[in-house]
């Protein structure tokens, strides 16, 4: 039986095992750019790869959704956006970059 | 349903405090929708920006406008303030004392207002360098993004000081701890917003 004082700090230990974690995300995606290693691209793709895990770290550790069964329907809401997301940005590209190769 | 199962985003109350945490399910659930469209807004406004980015017209480009040092820091204070609002949420579910909530949220209010005040002082620079909305597409695309980003800062570090007031007001009763929960989501959701901008905008434009 875990009284209420160590579910506080199990929180606590969460959020600052997250925001641990966020920081050390943060730090080598600048590093990465700061003392480039490698081509531009390359640096591109694991810059954008940092992000994704970070929003990953702060959807899990800050805002408490997991795959467990209870969350799901934040967690269903969520996927739903990102397939909204990925729709209409992939055809705003589309739309877009059709227009700029006719202004050419 | 057990009591302290995870019922929504956020710090969940189940286990110590019985009211606010049966209402919060639906309450946070409404404000996920409105936060989630939001986000389908910013990612519209990323796919513009990705596009305009090579139209600079001669004008200042990512590398020239862009400082590496200024974006750490931003990203610094608004992290930790995604952080110490946390530790306002904990606080206020387990009852801490009332200068303890106030302490983590002033923290959060203050690392907001800082943020705030370097992406001003961002924005002027720019605009000192001929950097303006109507130079070129890219600038226009630059100045949708960020300053939008900015003004949800600014609207969520008035809320905070609302629900400083609230409090005193009305005490913490559940409707007041509902909208602290709501406050929460809304300023965790921003942190992840800026994770996209320094990713995307200003570490892709300073990639040599």
């Amino acid at each position: 039986m875990s009284g209420p004082h160590d579910g506080k700090r199990d929180e606590i230990r969460s959020y600052a095992f997250g925001y641990v974690l966020a920081l050390a995300l943060t730090g080598a995606a600048f590093a990465t750019v700061h003392w480039p290693h490698f081509v531009s691209t390359t640096t591109l793709a694991i810059v954008l790869g940092l992000a994704f895990v970070q929003m990953v770290v702060h959807f899990r550790f800050f805002l408490h959704i997991s795959l467990g069964r209870s969350a799901r329907d934040d967690l269903q809401l969520i996927l739903f956006s990102t397939l909204i997301i990925i729709l209409m940005v992939s055809e705003t590209l589309v739309v877009l970059f059709n227009l700029r190769a006719r202004m050419m | 349903m057990s009591a302290n199962e995870i019922k929504h985003g956020g710090v969940n109350l189940g286990g110590a405090e019985e009211l606010a945490y049966a209402r919060a399910g639906n309450a946070l659930f409404g404000f996920w929708v409105f936060l989630m469209s939001d986000a389908v807004l910013f990612a519209l406004l990323f796919a513009t920006y990705g596009v305009m980015l090579p139209a600079t017209v001669g004008g200042p480009t990512p590398a020239s406008e862009y400082k590496i040092l200024p974006a750490l820091l931003e990203t610094l204070a608004l992290l930790t303030s995604s952080f110490t609002f946390g530790m306002a949420s904990v606080a206020m579910k387990y009852g801490a004392s009332r200068r303890q909530l106030f302490g983590w949220m002033g923290v959060t209010l203050v690392l907001g207002v800082a943020f705030l005040g370097m992406e001003m002082h961002d924005f002027a620079t720019m605009f000192g360098d001929g950097a303006y909305p109507t130079r070129s597409g890219y600038l226009s695309s630059f100045f949708a993004l960020a300053p939008l980003h900015g003004l949800h800062v600014f609207f969520g570090s008035i809320w905070i000081i609302v629900m400083m007031v609230q409090v005193m007001t009305f005490g913490l009763d559940p409707r007041v701890k509902i909208n602290i929960l709501r406050l929460g989501l809304f300023w965790h959701f921003l942190d992840i917003v800026w994770i996209g901008i320094f990713s995307a905008v200003y570490l892709q434009g300073l990639i040599r």
